[in-house]
């Protein structure tokens, strides 16, 4: 199995705030890696790392072998990660439709004036690109969404819109910031089934973070623990749940899920 | 051109106190700045609006200085205060730029009302000869009023930190402009501690607007236009929400324009785009000023 | 309130066709009409709407479609219209005109044809905007405001001091005029599809994109900084084209007409019309350049059945001007169209019931 995504000592400072430590990991092809830790854990910084939005203080990230330590996120982006955010992050005054279509921009072969004056193929580019995002939008269930406005979707649709529009850039790494973060048991089980669809239908790698230990337990072919910024332990869901350092850390204070 | 001791020494103090009083005006945005992450686009206009009173106090109604002096001050604070609440208030959680339109227009509608009121003439401002009495002091020739300034400013300067630093309201003000609503919850109130912020920083631009008249004896109702960009500035550099900070950016604005265009007499007609290229330079050099600190948005 | 209520009825595309063929159709007899038989003050109006359209639009791309908070618009506006100016005078008046310092020899025998004057104007203004671009658009928003509003003061610093190409504070007079209205709202009209054009494609999608969340935007492999500089550039264009047409309908340019309060006037259109309305700009710019014009009495002495009325003086009417503003601002903050456009249906919409308004669509917009 190929490795997609490759952390090599990684260490992020905050000034005298130290957010992540040395952290090594990996994630292979096909495969749904989550990382899991208490709040505070370092997560999220880890998420910020590998996307560009942070330039970690000192390590290595690679993506298909190739460095893409602190490269500016849409970089990253155009070489095939795409995220989603803790606390959803939608365009939120456009509709679905431009949602998705807007994480297609970034393959728009045609340069600007074609574009912007619709010269015809330009047209037809946009044409292809329409017929792409609805492919998709059928696929993950709001196709009859199309025209809604992002804002006015109930939070379990407006997440899966985050996904959906993620997986617009055509990425090969997925990442997922606690996609069920604030859903209902009815919801997350949802979502699982959604996750496990999108792995099968698009072949994806996902990265995710998540609080919800069923949901992680359930789909996860491999599990990393942080705690105060430290890889404290790694291995399968079963091996994560047998381990000490782990209960101790985490499983024993888990109040959520 | 070269310039000797004599008339460095002469542009250096001029320079000091053309900063102090541009560093008076910059504490105000800097204070509403740290607080409401608003650019008061209409601090300029309540600085000029403070000159009207004090010309109207002393030259229309003949009130001895000193209780002219304290009702500016007043006035000029309730009219920060009013604006606050007039005109940013009702938009606390609206969209930045609406508040930011909404301070740009405080601003034209000040400047309006000016013209309108008090005519776009100028007004010649009430002399005070003990202030511009002219010292001779090893040949250097200078205004009683150049040292005066930076004295007041670095006077004010104190108290205002001791304000900040050791008294409940600075505080519960540190405390609204590291964390909004956590202070909220802490039982801050916050428009309180607003207004109080906008009550300063106009108190100190009407201290300003009174040393300016004197300095500049004029008064007119797009005065404040050009301080008001050029402090901004100041604070900007200093590094905004930092009081320290712009009282340091307005002595360095202040020496720069006087010292730059007295070394190069081609520069005078632009002495006015001078703060405009600091800027620029110090946002591409060091976009959180030279005192500010670092803040990552949070993601 | 957010939601956009879905119209049913969407009109047949070949009905659409015809009511924009016959809106264009319209307004091409108007103009005509309006040529022939309009006082040249009622034309000079109308010429400014034009103008003013032209700039709210220029405005509204950076402000309101793009989300970034840029005053700079009367400095690009002074560009095109330097432009126009210089490269336009007579040969034979520069002489006269430029009496304390004669022209510079690289220009002063240059003159260019109109259309030529005018591109040339859009084009240095869109090169300011990519050299200041590329500093200021780094900046979060409010910095940017205050940066690009210094940057229109340096550029009309800088027209104070070139004595040799711009006359200095003397100006430029005798600039040949426009008179009729072909040229303004031939160009309005360009200005106006292209930007219906633009906002419709997928780079109008990437601005609204950036214009939501900066960074979602970014993480969706949107180069901020690229789209940015894009943007500042055709909305600097578009300023300096307006400017142009500006300076060819006064026949004079002068630093002062270029204070950065002008740039309130394109602020109020695009705060009034809806910050990211297209059609709501037009309107706006329409109503805000009449308004200016009809309240120009409340500048002048009023006097009711003998008795002078002392409110009325000079500066009246930019106080209630600023009050507008402020009242929009405060109270309107949508303005007329909020994001949305009008529509074929909506206009149709609003004509069947009357009082009873609802149901907005974006499409089927005046232009296409």
């Amino acid at each position: 199995m190929s490795n997609v995504l490759q952390l090599d000592n990684i260490v992020m400072r905050f000034g005298g705030v130290t957010a992540v430590n040395d952290l090594t990991l990996h994630v292979n092809k096909g495969q749904i890696v989550a990382l899991i830790g208490p709040n505070g854990a370092g997560k999220t910084t880890a998420f910020n790392v590998v996307t560009g939005v942070y330039t970690p203080t000192s390590g290595k990230i690679l993506f298909n072998g190739k460095d893409i330590t602190a490269l500016k996120p849409h970089k990253i982006t155009q070489l095939g990660i795409a995220r989603t955010f803790q606390n959803i992050r939608l365009f939120k005054e456009l509709t679905v439709m431009e949602n998705v279509l807007i994480a297609k921009h970034l393959h728009l072969k045609h340069g600007l004036f074609s574009t912007a004056l619709h010269l015809p193929w330009a047209r037809k580019e946009e044409k292809e690109m329409r017929i792409e995002c609805e492919e998709l939008l059928a696929k993950v269930g709001l196709i009859d969404l199309k025209e809604e406005v992002a804002s006015s979707l109930p939070y379990g649709q407006q997440r899966h819109l985050e996904i959906a529009r993620a997986l617009a850039t055509n990425p090969k790494l997925l990442l997922l910031d606690e996609p069920a973060a604030g859903m209902n048991p009815q919801e997350t089980s949802e979502l699982t089934h959604f996750i496990k669809n999108i792995k099968n239908e698009f072949d994806m790698t996902v990265f995710m973070i998540e609080h919800h230990m069923d949901l992680v337990m359930e789909i996860s072919d491999a599990i990393y623990v942080l705690d105060f910024g430290e890889l404290i332990a790694q291995g399968t869901p079963d091996q994560i749940q047998q381990n000490e350092k782990v209960i101790a850390a985490y499983l024993g204070v888990e109040e959520d899920a | 051109m070269t310039l000797d001791a004599q008339t460095f020494m002469q542009h250096l103090a001029n320079g000091i106190s053309v900063g102090s009083l541009y560093a008076l005006i910059a504490i105000g945005y800097t204070m509403v700045y740290g607080i409401l992450r608003l650019i008061n686009f209409a601090h300029g206009d309540i600085f000029m609006m403070a000159a009207y009173f004090a010309f109207f106090g002393i030259a229309v109604f003949h009130l001895p200085w000193y209780v002219a002096f304290l009702l500016v001050i007043g006035v000029t604070v309730l009219l920060g205060a009013g604006i606050e609440k007039a005109a940013y208030r009702p938009l606390r959680d609206a969209p930045k730029s609406s508040v930011l339109i909404s301070a740009i227009g405080v601003s034209f509608l000040l400047e309006n009302l000016a013209t309108f009121l008090f005519s776009g003439k100028p007004k010649a401002f009430p002399d005070f000869p003990a202030m511009t009495r002219v010292l001779e002091i090893k040949g250097i020739s200078i205004q009683v009023l150049t040292l005066v300034v930076p004295l007041v400013t670095i006077l004010l300067l104190f108290i205002l930190l001791f304000i900040v630093n050791h008294t409940k309201l600075g505080m519960a003000m540190r405390a609204v402009s590291k964390d909004y609503e956590i202070a909220q919850v802490m039982g801050i109130k916050i428009d309180r501690i607003i207004a109080y912020t906008f009550g300063i920083g106009s108190s100190l631009a009407a201290i300003g607007a009174i040393l300016w008249g004197m300095k500049y004896p004029q008064v007119s109702p797009l005065m404040g236009v050009m301080p008001g960009l050029k402090c901004f500035i100041a604070a900007v550099i200093g590094g905004i929400g930092n009081i320290k900070g712009a009282v340091m950016g307005g002595f360095i604005l202040g020496l720069a324009e006087v010292l730059l265009v007295a070394a190069f007499s081609s520069l005078t007609g632009y002495r006015d785009a001078i703060a405009f290229i600091l800027l620029i330079i110090i946002l591409l050099v060091r976009p959180t000023g030279l005192l500010g600190e670092k803040t990552a948005e949070k993601v | 309130m957010k939601k956009r209520v879905k119209t049913k009825t969407q009109l047949p595309l070949k009905n659409r066709w015809l009511l924009n063929i016959g809106a264009i159709v319209f307004l091409i007899a108007f103009i005509f009409i309006a040529n022939q038989f309009l006082d040249s003050y009622i034309r000079r109006i109308l010429n400014l709407c034009a103008i003013y359209t032209i700039l709210g639009l220029s405005m509204n791309l950076i402000n309101g479609f793009t989300g970034l908070f840029s005053l700079g618009q009367a400095g690009f506006m002074a560009i095109g219209a330097y432009a126009v100016a210089i490269f336009t005078v007579p040969l034979e008046a520069r002489a006269t005109i430029f009496y304390l310092e004669p022209m510079h020899p690289a220009i002063s025998h240059i003159r260019l044809p109109f259309v030529v004057a005018l591109l040339l104007g859009g084009l240095l203004a869109a090169l300011a905007a990519f050299l200041i671009g590329a500093p200021v658009l780094r900046l979060r928003g409010d910095y940017l405001a205050i940066a690009t509003l210094g940057f229109s003061e340096i550029i009309r610093i800088v027209f104070t001091n070139i004595q040799n190409i711009t006359n200095g504070a003397l100006g430029i007079k005798n600039i040949p005029t426009i008179s009729n209205l072909w040229w303004t709202w031939g160009i309005a009209l360009i200005v106006i599809s292209s930007m219906v054009l633009l906002i419709r494609s997928s780079y109008g999608r990437a601005f609204k994109a950036i214009r939501e969340d900066e960074i979602a935007a970014e993480a969706m492999g949107i180069g901020l900084f690229k789209h940015k500089v894009i943007a500042f550039m055709i909305s600097a264009f578009m300023a300096g084209i307006g400017g142009g047409l500006f300076a060819a309908l006064l026949g004079t340019v002068d630093p002062k007409q270029f204070y950065f309060t002008l740039t309130y006037n394109f602020l109020l259109i695009i705060v009034l019309g809806g910050m990211g309305s297209i059609s709501g700009t037009i309107m706006s710019a329409f109503i805000v350049t009449i308004g200016l014009e009809w309240l120009r009495f409340l500048d002048e002495p009023l006097s009711i059945a003998g008795i002078s009325i002392p409110l009325f003086r000079p500066g009246l009417r930019m106080v209630v001007f600023s009050l507008l503003l402020m009242g929009v601002v405060l109270f309107y903050r949508k303005g007329l169209m909020g994001q949305t456009e009008l529509s074929w249906e909506r206009i149709i919409g609003f004509f069947k019931k009357f009082g009873k308004k609802e149901g907005s669509q974006v499409g089927g917009d005046l232009s296409e």
